[in-house]
């Protein structure tokens, strides 16, 4: 699903990955750890195409319909609803029954009684079940979750786990302080160092 | 085509949803088309020209539009969601689209005002100088949001917009102003009709390498 070779990459002078070679097979999980600045956000925003390489280069088996990408920031609109927001991704990303699913995954991570309240008016933890819902609206092949524990209460933490662990469908790479949280998943592991 | 159109359809709708809940840009500019016209009636003699309260009324709606084309890309750039309407599968010449027409609309609930607020303070608006306002719309808000995404990765945006935009708004003030005064006004609007067309297929062909590396 993943194939990297020498990949790097430099913001300005900064060297933030240099000579990474990675293969992830499809319906791996992936779990990145290292310390802050080792490049884990970068490696996925360059898998996800949002960056591209300064060095080496990077094949990836799933076109932008395909992937669902959990970033830093909720990537939502603060100003519009929870129910807007998703309804807007559902109409980019062409979603067949889009209500239905939307409705079935604002159920599930506990956000419908919130689907008409101000986005910017949701708890930090609410964002992120929110964030979780936008990543997973299209039924994404390849999932990339950039800290997805973070703000989590221990309910939300147990359906981001339900969903990694359930669903053997996806290729899903992690990156994460907290791999402990990941459970009894079988994983592969990258450890990246500071640069 | 018809999901291209879908795609901006969402897109332009999200855009006046965001205005209409936050009302960030459109007070601002009315305020400020307003607020300048009025200034620039005590600032101009009784006795001053057609082509100076014209050049007035110009410059006002200019830097009313610079007021909306700095905001444009705010929200996508401080809460990132930029990234996720570029992992979106949609052509993403559909965001510029969508973000130009909402743009032009806030101009014209912008103009909506400074219209008759330039007919009170300095002389009856014509059919031209609408037809004109009508087309500077369009230039304005294709080139300006093309480089308001550029200016919005940029720290210090609210220097670099004006920066970018202002030489290229030349023509469409000079396109402007000729179309309100001129005997024969047709000519300048066709000369802003041609400046719409060559910098909305520029602006459109371009905007995927703008807003990706």
């Amino acid at each position: 699903m993943i194939r990297a070779r020498g990949l790097g990459r430099r913001f300005g002078d900064k060297r933030v990955l240099a000579g990474l070679d990675l293969d992830v097979g499809s319906r791996e999980l992936l779990l990145v750890t290292g310390p802050n600045g080792s490049g884990k956000t970068t490696l996925l925003r360059l898998i996800a195409g949002l960056i591209v390489p300064t060095a080496g280069e990077i094949e990836v088996d799933a076109d932008r319909a395909h992937i669902g990408f959990l970033a830093h920031e909720p990537l939502v609109y603060r100003e519009l609803t929870p129910l807007e927001n998703l309804e807007l991704y559902g109409r980019l990303y062409r979603i067949p029954e889009r209500r239905e699913r939307i409705g079935m995954l604002l159920e599930r991570f506990g956000l419908w009684d919130a689907r008409h309240e101000s986005t910017a008016a949701l708890s930090r933890g609410m964002l992120q079940r929110l964030a979780l819902c936008r990543t997973l609206l299209h039924d994404p092949e390849l999932v990339l979750l950039d800290e997805p524990f973070t703000s989590l209460d221990a309910a939300g933490s147990e359906l981001l786990l339900d969903e990694l662990t359930d669903d053997a469908r996806r290729t899903i790479v992690v990156a994460s302080h907290q791999p402990e949280r990941l459970g009894d998943r079988p994983t592969s592991r990258l450890a990246l160092a500071a640069t | 085509m018809t999901a291209y159109l879908a795609d901006v359809a969402a897109l332009t709708r999200k855009d006046l949803l965001v205005e209409l809940r936050s009302r960030d840009t459109v007070p601002a500019m009315l305020l400020f088309v307003v607020g300048g016209l009025v200034v620039f009636h005590f600032a101009l003699a009784d006795d001053s020209s057609r082509l100076a309260s014209a050049g007035m009324l110009w410059i006002a709606l200019l830097f009313t539009a610079l007021l909306a084309l700095v905001r444009s890309f705010v929200a996508e750039r401080d809460e990132a969601v930029i990234d996720g309407l570029l992992l979106a599968p949609c052509d993403r010449s559909a965001i510029w689209l969508g973000k130009t027409l909402s743009v032009v609309a806030f101009l014209a609930l912008a103009e909506l005002v400074a219209l008759p607020a330039f007919a009170l303070f300095y002389e009856p608006v014509t059919w031209e100088l609408v037809a004109g306002v009508a087309l500077a719309n369009i230039g304005i808000a294709a080139v300006g949001t093309l480089l308001g995404a550029m200016a919005a990765a940029a720290r210090a945006r609210e220097l670099l917009l004006p920066l970018l935009f202002m030489p290229l708004a030349i023509p469409l003030i000079v396109g402007g102003v000729g179309a309100t005064l001129a005997e024969d006004p047709g000519r300048y609007l066709g000369f802003l009709a041609l400046y719409d067309l060559i910098f909305a297929i520029l602006s459109w062909a371009s905007f995927e390498y703008v807003v990706t590396e």
